[in-house]
């Protein structure tokens, strides 16, 4: 997995990485010159007691050295940014992938692990490639430079390589095929933490109430515990690779001393060689354990390599269908005709046969008991969800054959909870029109009943929103995140249970400003409150999934039980009348 | 939860910049490590031994070639001829030089290879290397185990400091980033500890080791040797100055795109549908180039150390060789004592290189730490109290008094001067406009907010007198917030409750009227649920923590919008149980319906932060105040 990934997303910066291998070739080349100038100044220099010869060698030496600080600054300089844009193209690459995910998705693999995967996972990734450019491209030069010396010494005493080679392969592949599921463990262990941490802070205020922050230290500390348990077990194996590594190049050098005292004894070889040869036995060795440096990050960038590929290539649920159209929606219809909705594997519909009408200039309330699947038949206008049989239209068209796009462009919802987002009240509100004036804005928030509290803050529009709208109450929530619906002047209007947080003389005022506004638009509503919805022009009754009864509240009253014990249960019988 | 905050919000999202201590932070890295004293000194000790061994390889190894070439050079010579008689003949020929060759070397004529001692010398070699690979090995496993543990203590302390942190923080700072600092961060000190500990212990040893050969060799070479350290200290310093403030960029940017990406994540569904994707991939670019900047900074700059220390290590070698030379043309040195010397210089730069390398790779690590730390320096919440638990007396209990009760978020003040006297079993029923500061009133008297003024009792006794764990168990509450943790629906509802069993689960469910949907679930109360889960709806999320506050069984009830998401009819059959579960408790209702607190004892009615009017409903009515105009516009609302 890690090598596809490379090659696709490193291949805009061949021409860098080919700066870098050569830079690197030269570089390697005067580190290899170097032993030799070393050399001379020893013996024809200090062992002659020719200053001169010292300074002059010296002085190439000096100046070999500069080219080689040269050569790796620059090699430096484009192997970090090539390794560093492949990190931020990468985090990019995951990022697109889940914003183009459907809910089912991001549900499945879960908000903490794609975190992990689109930060940490490419972190690793990074790290190798790096390591690779900038450290490491020297080391198959040098390997490759100190056989070729090896073998133009003794072919024969070469041989031992034939030996040593393979057994270093293996051994090295045998540890590497060890750390890998651990690895593997280990990011998946990241996650735990990620996902606990998350579901802590998000439930803080409920874990402090309950006082169960020994109870969640607890949970929080097993995770922790088996993240240790497994890093420390890839640590164990990861410590194997080095001590290995030297071993095996250490017993080949006394081998070849020891083969090479026999055929020194035999005369087929000279003293001077056999140490030559031993030297470029240990520059190998050198190269190797340079090697072994980048083979430790191998296995976990390979595991994170996989975990980032499976994003990147998980194909999203809900996506245009062949061919499908980029129109404007410029009617404010929606019709539902017989949608059922199952989630997968489920073996119950959420909803069945469900049909639904709006039209512009028209308000179709929702209404049904706790459980009844309102929330999820709103979700499938936007396509958050497939129908599994049935269809939606939009403006008359099948929002399937339509670009998701398109359809969000035509719709403005108001979700059950509010997710406002880190920012100020200003970019909240320009969520769905980033050019919206500020008078727009002020004018939103006068319908959405907001205007008060945010001409009292002093910083107006743009005071500061944090996470989730954590710093307003949950009926400023609601109200803003009314206000970001009205400010996009969507065809279609969504109210999913959006007045529940609200008091009944807010909700009145707000219903009341609304109506100018969405005169041609469709609205639908999903409601608790009786009051909110009884002067719909069409009410939508369910009961587990099915409607029990469509038609104005008078006429479901008079024929719908189910309507009229909702009614019942929060108006007396005069006020319901 | 509360009415609009002001400018004390700014500055939200990112990390408090606090002044850079690389050298503290160091400190109390170290300090941590050291907690296990015996494991650091276990590596400590196997690390002077691996060193030691892998010095002395060599050496032997050096042996073993002395007798190859004493063999070899033996066997030149005839054989019974003494090495007096092979110097003179050589000698005689004019052959100096390799008559001193001789005379230095363990010459037996005609002898040959001693294989012998050949085998036995390498055998000796390969042992010791057996031995050094074991120790390091064993150095290794104990690195991991230490720095492993030493990670883990470090996120355990992170998580009670989360417990130990005051709600406003938790409020204001973007989760991913929070989660960036526990795991990125903390994944990244223990990557940069464990690669550079047993190595930079190594080198250092050889460097000293070196420098002690070199002393005893010659005074006046070892200084021109050592004049290189302060170079490379100064060199080293110089460009880790300029790389720290960028590994601490890097990692502050790695928390902030994790911020934004955890953000996205979770509002996904409304990114979309908003069409916002453009701009949250605007941002996105926008933290990731900064991220992207960062990174390449700090690695190319901390890259250029080694090839720096590279330039230094040569200059260096050949001014020892120049200073040699000369010491040896005024016969002050031997060459032989140059040419060790000259060795020795190399030896001793290459891990000078090296522990300049590592300085660089542990930086990134503690620029991570120091993000760490900040979050464990941040100011707690205020400390418990120290008094002994007050000694409660038996009856009624319950007794809630708010007393000249300020508080605000930010500088505007909220809740001024406010009175309020909850007795025993009586349900007080909180109303009035959005962000009148009724929530506030829950949050106060839970305690997840410190008061400005006043204070509020329990049964008599000062809250900020009992511990939060004491206040807190008596109460079971209903928040706003309906949040499941990912688990069975089981344990989700016996979350209040240790060791609740099914039936004493089951009854609470009942109750809350979740029981039937509970049961149509195909794993029943073994379903498991979360956050995020679909398929559990709003109302029936409210449901299932009602349970969970029926279950807790607590002194006290605090009910805020608790079944604002639940059908009319149901929420009926629940005020049913809660009217049961209310007799005899004291409880604080939250709600906009004004059907479901008509029968409260006492209603409350707030206005941005001050209570207007108190009394019962038919009072209230009858009183024709802000009461009467509430419940007057839910009637406007239905007749509309």
């Amino acid at each position: 997995m890690l090598i596809p990934l490379l090659r696709r997303h490193l291949a805009p910066y061949r021409g860098p990485i080919a700066v870098v291998l050569v830079f690197q070739l030269v570089q390697t080349i005067a580190n290899l010159y170097l032993p030799g100038l070393n050399a001379e100044i020893i013996d024809r220099g200090v062992v002659e007691g020719d200053v001169g010869v010292i300074w002059r060698t010296g002085g190439v030496m000096l100046a070999v050295t500069v080219l080689q600080m040269a050569c790796t600054i620059v090699a430096v300089y484009v192997g970090a940014r090539t390794a560093m844009a492949l990190g931020r193209d990468l985090r990019a690459a995951v990022f697109d992938s889940v914003e183009g995910f459907a809910s089912r998705e991001l549900a499945e693999l879960g908000a903490p692990t794609l975190i992990t995967r689109g930060t940490n996972d490419v972190q690793q990734v990074q790290l190798l490639v790096f390591m690779g450019l900038t450290l490491l491209v020297s080391a198959p030069i040098m390997a490759v430079g100190g056989v070729v010396m090896a073998l133009r010494q003794d072919v024969e005493l070469s041989g031992l390589l034939v030996l040593v080679l393979p057994a270093l392969v293996v051994s090295v592949g045998l540890i590497i095929r060890r750390m890998r599921p651990l690895f593997r463990a280990m990011q998946g262990r990241i996650d735990d933490l990620n996902d606990v941490m998350r579901e802590q802070i998000q439930g803080v205020r409920v874990i402090r109430a309950f006082v169960k922050e020994d109870h969640e230290a607890r949970r929080f500390g097993a995770a922790n515990q088996q993240y240790v348990d497994v890093a420390v077990a890839a640590g164990r194996v990861m410590a194997l690779m080095f001590p290995t590594v030297m071993l095996v190049m250490n017993v080949s050098v006394v081998l070849a001393t020891w083969f090479g005292g026999y055929r020194i004894a035999s005369g087929d070889l000279q003293v001077g060689t056999l140490t030559a040869f031993q030297n470029y036995l240990v520059q190998i060795l050198m190269a190797v354990m340079m090697a072994t440096f980048m083979l430790m990050l191998w296995p976990r960038a390979e595991v994170s390599a996989e975990r980032i590929t499976e994003v990147l290539e998980t194909e999203p649920s809900i996506t245009a269908r062949p061919g499908a159209r980029d129109v404007v929606v410029d009617r404010a219809e929606v019709d539902v005709v017989g949608a059922s909705f199952a989630y997968p594997g489920a073996e119950q519909d959420v909803l069945h046969a469900v049909d639904l009408v709006a039209r512009p200039g028209e308000t179709t309330a929702v209404i049904g008991s706790t459980g009844s699947g309102k929330t999820t038949l709103l979700s499938l206008v936007p396509r958050l969800f497939d129908v599994t049989s049935g269809v939606v239209r939009l403006g008359g068209h099948d929002v399937r054959d339509l670009e998701p796009e398109s359809v969000w462009a035509a719709i403005g919802l108001v979700p059950q909870k509010a997710f406002l987002f880190s920012g100020t009240i200003s970019s909240n509100l320009r969520f769905g029109r980033p050019d919206a004036t500020e008078a727009e804005l002020w004018a939103a928030l006068e319908v959405a009943q907001a205007r008060d509290f945010v001409e009292a803050l002093p910083e107006r529009l743009d005071a500061p929103v944090s996470q989730g709208g954590a710093n307003f109450s949950g009926g400023q929530r609601q109200r803003l995140a009314i206000a970001r619906a009205v400010v996009k002047r969507p065809l279609v209007y969504l109210f999913d249970d959006s007045f529940s947080a609200l008091d009944y003389a807010t909700d009145a005022a707000l219903r009341a400003a609304l109506r100018p506004i969405t005169a041609d638009a469709a609205v639908v509503t999903v409601a608790q409150r009786v009051s909110t919805i009884r002067g719909a022009d069409r009410i939508v009754v369910l009961d587990e999934g099915r409607v029990v009864g469509t038609g104005t509240h008078h006429e479901l009253m008079a024929d719908c039980p189910v309507y009229r014990q909702i009614v019942l249960s929060q108006l007396t019988e005069e006020e319901a009348a | 939860m509360s009415g609009g905050r002001g400018p004390a919000w700014a500055g939200m999202g990112g990390a408090p910049q606090k002044p850079r201590d690389f050298r503290g932070t160091l400190g109390r890295v170290v300090s941590r490590l050291l907690r296990d004293r015996f494991l650091v000194w276990s590596i400590a000790v196997l690390g002077v031994v691996a060193t030691a061994l892998s010095v002395v390889g060599p050496r032997i190894l050096g042996h073993a070639t002395d007798i190859v070439f004493n063999g070899y050079l033996s066997d030149q010579f005839p054989d019974g001829a003494t090495k007096a008689e092979v110097v003179r003949g050589l000698e005689a020929n004019g052959q100096d030089r390799l008559a001193d060759v001789v005379r230095g070397a363990d010459v037996r004529p005609g002898q040959g290879i001693d294989f012998t001692s050949l085998g036995w010398v390498l055998t000796g070699a390969l042992l010791l290397y057996v031995l050094a690979s074991l120790f390091m090995w064993w150095q290794g496993r104990l690195t991991t185990r230490t720095v492993q543990h030493m990670v883990g203590d470090l996120r355990d302390d992170v998580e009670a400091k989360l417990n130990r942190l005051p709600l406003s923080y938790l409020d204001r700072t973007e989760r991913g980033e929070l989660m960036s600092r526990t795991t990125n961060d903390i994944d990244n000190l223990a990557q940069s500890l464990q690669q550079t500990i047993s190595q930079l212990l190594t080198s250092v040893l050889t460097v000293v080791g070196t420098l002690a050969m070199m002393l005893w060799i010659s005074p006046l070479l070892a200084l021109v040797a050592v004049g290189t350290i302060p170079v490379a200290i100064w060199l080293t310093g110089q460009i880790m100055k300029r790389s720290q403030p960028q590994f601490v960029a890097q990692w502050t940017a790695t928390g902030r795109l994790n911020g934004h990406v955890e953000e996205t994540f979770t509002g996904h569904e409304v990114v979309k549908v908003f069409g916002r994707q453009r701009e949250m991939r605007a941002e996105f670019e926008r933290r990731n180039d900064a991220l992207f900047t960062a990174a390449f900074k700090a690695q190319f700059i901390s890259g250029i150390v080694q090839p720096v220390m590279m330039f230094v290590s040569n200059v260096n070698y050949v001014l020892v060789a120049v200073i040699g030379a000369v010491r040896v043309a005024s016969g002050a040195l031997t060459i032989g004592e140059v040419q060790a010397f000259i060795q020795y210089s190399r030896q001793f730069t290459q891990p000078l290189t090296q522990i300049a390398s590592m300085v660089n790779l542990l930086q990134s690590g503690l620029a991570s730490a120091e993000r760490v730390l900040a979050l464990l320096d941040e100011d707690e919440e205020l400390p418990e109290t120290t008094l002994p638990s007050p000694v409660r007396g038996a009856g009624p209990r319950g007794r809630v008094v708010f007393d000249d009760v300020s508080f605000s978020y930010g500088p505007d003040p909220l809740i001024e001067h406010l009175d309020l006297v909850a007795e025993p079993g009586q349900t007080v029923a909180i109303v009035g406009p959005t962000g009148a500061g009724k929530t506030t009133l829950t949050n106060l008297l839970l305690r997840f907010y410190e008061l400005d003024g006043g204070r509020i009792t329990l049964d008599g006794t000062d809250i900020t007198d009992l511990t939060r764990a004491e206040l807190r168990r008596s109460f079971g509450v209903v928040l706003q917030d309906t949040w499941l943790f990912r688990g069975s629906i089981r344990d989700n509802i016996a979350y209040g409750a240790d060791g609740a069993d099914d039936a004493a689960v089951q009854r609470a469910a009942e109750a809350a009227h979740i029981d039937h949907f509970v049961r149509t679930l195909p794993d029943g109360y073994d379903t498991v649920v979360d956050e995020a889960g679909s398929g559990v709806s709003a109302g029936q999320r409210q449901l299932l923590t009602i349970a969970r506050a029926f279950l807790a069984d607590p002194a006290i009830l605090v009910l805020d919008e608790a079944t604002s998401s639940v059908d009319t009819r149901t929420e009926a059959l629940v005020q049913e149980a809660m009217e049961r579960l209310r007799s005899g408790r004291t409880s604080f209702v939250i709600a906009h319906r004004l059907s479901t607190i008509r029968d409260a004892d006492r209603i409350v009615v707030m206005e941005q932060g001050r209570i207007v009017e108190q009394g019962s409903h038919d009072e209230l009515v009858t009183a024709g105040g802000a009461y009467e105009r509430l419940y007057a516009a839910q009637f406007a609302g239905l007749t509309t």
